[in-house]
């Protein structure tokens, strides 16, 4: 398992591997990082002014999620494809741009139904007190729209880090193109160092969002009593 | 795969339009290589994951989800199967000796992956089934296998469609990439056209791929809505758009 | 007229085909407990929620302490009104301190201040602050969030108060416990409420005024609990207040010094012989028995008053008394209670005399004859 002669014997797990090729894992584990947080970060500046739209008007409300939802079901691959020729071929732009567009569904739509629920009687109350619109949006059903949020947060960027690896096949995936080179090169320490490392990104992402929930809702922490 | 003369594209004819004259040119569409034959061996990859993993995660989502217990395992399956990347599990299995490059290797790969899904819907689709009117079935004096068969499977029925609705999307989609493991499905066009520098050809074979995303989505949402006890709404196509249902019920109650 | 705190003039709200509530002229003095009841479909809601114009009238005109409210801006009117709902609607996401503190943060108070006045009213409605500041509304059982509730729209010390059903979907025990307590507190404050009710138990209870709405807001009839129970306008309010009205009179008269009977009364320290001649000599089965100060120590029957010995040896201890104003309903309650055919009145502690079920009814009677010389003040003291 240690030594150069797991790398000779193409053993699946071989600690050489890490050693001799750290620089190259790290280069890939930063741009996967850097190319998911980017997505995640867009995906959420983009799904602000989405959702306030789509809240504005109910016949835009039903046209704005029907719309993300069509492009949610067009397969990743297909979509890096069709946007290559007017975003770059050798840039990770229409993988980003995609995963962008993928996240707005579920980013949308969570905020959405949070501010749904918020309860009629709060609302009510809020009003009755003297609070204006935008305060109320602002104090009131935001805050509490935040779980909703939150969920499609975690859901969102877990997706996106697993979503990015078929940016390997075209050479802009992050850790995904150091897995699918690992496979034309037959290179099996390679190829389960990258999906491991992955998975692990994709575990870490989901804890650091639960945590920045936790953080973020206080109230919900209590109401375990 | 013949050339159409058009494909050669000067500087007089832009990207779109070969793409177009691509598609346009019946060769591209007969033949071994062809859009049909790859589109069938396509579902016929989706179709048998989707059948292994419905016998598996159906009856288990359903048990699970009679039993009411069990939920933490559900949760761990969902975040695994959205923390690990298809395209991993593929490259992982082909590369062993046992499966290697080939369909049962595909095959295999997109079933695990089209658990999750369905899975979670079945799941929670029984376990969500009104506790009263349980109650009122147990009391009127039906058994456990009754309770499933009358009462559980015919309300979890909504829920499951959607599970199955995802799950086929989503392996649908999936299959796509497998093609560059070895397996022949659509995502072969662009992956042999990819190579030969046919910039017309790989654009084509994405829209082709989108193109029969959207209409398996059409059709699953009329069979969904078929399936729909209850009164006829009309829905805009794509509004309630399932993909998301099931994952913002469970993660809202993962969150709370 | 300009005396009114609340007014509503010609007050009109249409919803496309029905009217919900017609034309309605209603007054609410300062410091007056208005209880609007009815049943469903009278808008007395919707009344309600025209006066801080959650609901805005389709034509008339609302007055508050003599301002003309209906075009003023409705987000500012509302925070100079108090306003509490059935589900109490605290915000799930601030503490209770954040949630009190809410309307005079609206209207910028500094935080000292903010702070101070949250604890004060904290304490008022029964909250220990010390518990209660930093909790959650999800931490609060249903009464002490209703508590919360009130504490919230009092805090910016609004004059007015709106309150819709806010004891209604809360137990029957703690809702008693809770109508008792705001009584107290409204009795502190001087507060001028609106009161939407649909329970007319409640409406007696803590109404200085019903106002009774039938079908699109009309007002059917507008004045004390008394009057409404014991001269219904119309057949209306007849039917609404209900067949047992008689009873409910009970709990809105008070047992007057001249509604008592006064019995035979003898000391604790009589030989029994004397205590057998004063009954003796006033026809009387038994006799009171008091000691020096006056105070009640219980009774004695003229069948053991024979023999020799002291009064005190024979007599029996008294249960069932009751102070003097207390309801009609709690001295026939007591009686009831323990089985007794007569009820002590005492003032304070010294017997003042009994009441019998024959007592009980001419004091009603009487109370019927009293209407129209029945002044607020004079009613009873509400438990």
């Amino acid at each position: 398992m240690l030594g150069a002669n797991c790398l000779r014997a193409n053993s699946w797990v071989c600690g050489a591997y890490l050693s001799s090729r750290e620089g190259q894992i790290i280069h890939f584990t930063i741009q996967h990082l850097e190319l998911s947080g980017l997505s995640i970060g867009l995906g959420l500046v983009f799904a602000i002014p989405l959702s306030l739209l789509a809240l504005s008007r109910r016949w835009l409300r039903a046209s704005v999620l029907s719309l993300l939802g069509v492009i949610y079901t067009i397969p990743s691959l297909a979509l890096f494809v069709l946007l290559q020729p007017w975003l770059g071929v050798t840039h990770a732009t229409p993988v980003v741009v995609a995963l962008v567009a993928y996240s707005q569904l579920l980013l949308v739509r969570n905020f959405l139904v949070g501010l749904d629920e918020v309860p009629a009687e709060v609302i009510d109350a809020a009003r009755g007190m003297g609070y204006g619109p935008l305060a109320l949006l602002w104090r009131v059903r935001l805050p509490l729209a935040l779980p909703a949020i939150f969920a499609g947060l975690r859901v969102t960027t877990v997706s996106t880090i697993a979503l990015l690896t078929v940016g390997g096949v075209i050479n802009q995936g992050g850790l995904g193109s150091l897995l699918f080179q690992g496979f034309q090169d037959n290179f099996h320490a390679q190829v389960l160092v990258a999906s491991v490392l992955i998975v692990v990104l994709g575990i870490l992402a989901d804890v650091v969002v639960v945590g920045l929930q936790w953080l973020a809702t206080p109230w919900q922490r209590a109401g375990q009593a | 795969m013949a050339r159409h003369p058009l494909a050669t594209g000067g500087p007089g004819v832009s990207l779109p339009g070969q793409t177009i004259s691509w598609l346009a040119d019946g060769n591209n569409w007969r033949g071994v290589n062809g859009i049909l034959d790859l589109t069938v061996d396509h579902l016929e990859v989706t179709g048998l994951s989707m059948l292994i993993a419905a016998a598996v995660a159906l009856p288990l989502g359903i048990g699970i989800g009679h039993r009411r217990r069990g939920g933490r395992v559900i949760t761990v399956v969902a975040n695994a199967g959205r923390a690990i990347p298809p395209l991993a599990l593929i490259i992982i299995l082909a590369s062993e000796p046992s499966f290697g490059v080939n369909t049962r290797t595909a095959v295999a790969a997109l079933s695990v992956f089209a658990i999750p899904p369905m899975l979670i819907n079945a799941f929670t689709g029984v376990r969500n089934v009104d506790v009263d009117a349980l109650d009122a079935a147990r009391g009127l004096g039906m058994n456990g296998p009754q309770l499933l068969a009358r009462v559980e499977i015919p309300l979890a029925l909504p829920l499951l469609a959607t599970g199955v609705r995802i799950a086929l999307l989503q392996t649908f989609a999936t299959a796509t990439i497998a093609s560059f493991a070895g397996t022949r499905t659509l995502g072969t066009i662009i992956q042999i056209n990819q190579a030969t520098n046919q910039e017309q050809a790989v654009l084509a074979g994405a829209l082709v791929i989108a193109i029969e995303a959207l209409l398996l989505d059409v059709v699953l949402a009329w069979i969904q809505g078929a399936v729909k006890p209850g009164p006829r709404t009309r829905r805009r196509w794509g509004e309630g758009r399932p993909a998301l249902d099931s994952v913002v019920a469970v993660s809202v109650s993962e969150a709370a | 007229m300009t005396d009114a705190m609340i007014r509503l003039e010609q007050v009109t709200k249409r919803y496309h085909d029905t009217v919900a509530v017609n034309e309605l002229d209603l007054a609410v003095n300062p410091g007056e407990l208005c209880m609007l009841i009815g049943p469903s479909g009278s808008g007395k809601t919707t009344t309600m929620r025209m006066i801080n114009r959650l609901i805005e009238p389709s034509s008339g005109r609302i007055f508050l302490d003599g301002d003309d409210v209906t075009h003023v801006d409705p987000v500012q009117l509302r925070r100079r009104i108090g306003y509490v709902i059935q589900q109490v609607g605290l915000f799930p996401h601030l503490t209770i301190g954040d949630n009190v503190g809410t309307v005079p943060r609206l209207l910028g108070w500094d935080r000292a201040r903010i702070r101070a006045r949250t604890k004060e009213l904290l304490e008022l409605v029964g909250l220990d602050p010390d518990v209660y500041l930093r909790r959650y509304p999800a931490e609060l059982s249903g009464g002490q969030r209703q508590r919360a509730g009130v504490a919230r729209a009092l805090a910016a010390d609004p004059p007015v108060l709106l309150m819709d059903e806010p004891f209604g979907a809360i137990d029957p025990i703690t809702r008693e416990r809770l109508q008792g307590e705001f009584l107290r507190l409204q009795h502190d404050l001087h507060k001028t409420v609106v009161f939407v009710t649909h329970d007319i138990d409640e409406a007696v209870r803590l109404g200085d005024r019903i106002a009774v709405l039938a079908e699109g807001g009309r007002l059917e009839q507008y004045d004390t609990p008394a009057k409404i129970l014991g001269s219904p306008a119309t057949g209306f309010v007849a039917d609404f207040v209900g067949a047992d009205r008689g009873l409910r009179r009970l709990t809105v008269t008070a047992v007057d010094r001249a509604d008592v009977e006064t019995p035979p009364v003898v000391h604790v320290a009589d030989a029994v012989a004397d205590a057998r001649q004063v009954m003796d000599g006033a026809g009387a089965k038994w006799a009171v028995v008091v000691d020096g100060e006056e105070h009640l120590r219980g009774w004695i029957g003229r069948d053991r008053a024979d023999g020799e010995g002291t009064v005190g040896d024979r007599a029996h201890r008294m249960e069932a008394w009751v102070p003097l104003g207390a309801t009609l309903k709690q001295a026939f309650s007591e009686m009831l209670q323990h089985d007794a055919g007569w009820v002590a009145v005492l003032d304070g502690e010294r017997f003042v005399g009994v009441l019998t079920p024959e007592s009980l009814h001419t004091a009603l009677r009487r109370s019927v004859d009293d209407e129209a010389g029945v002044a607020v003040e004079e009613s009873p003291l509400r438990q």
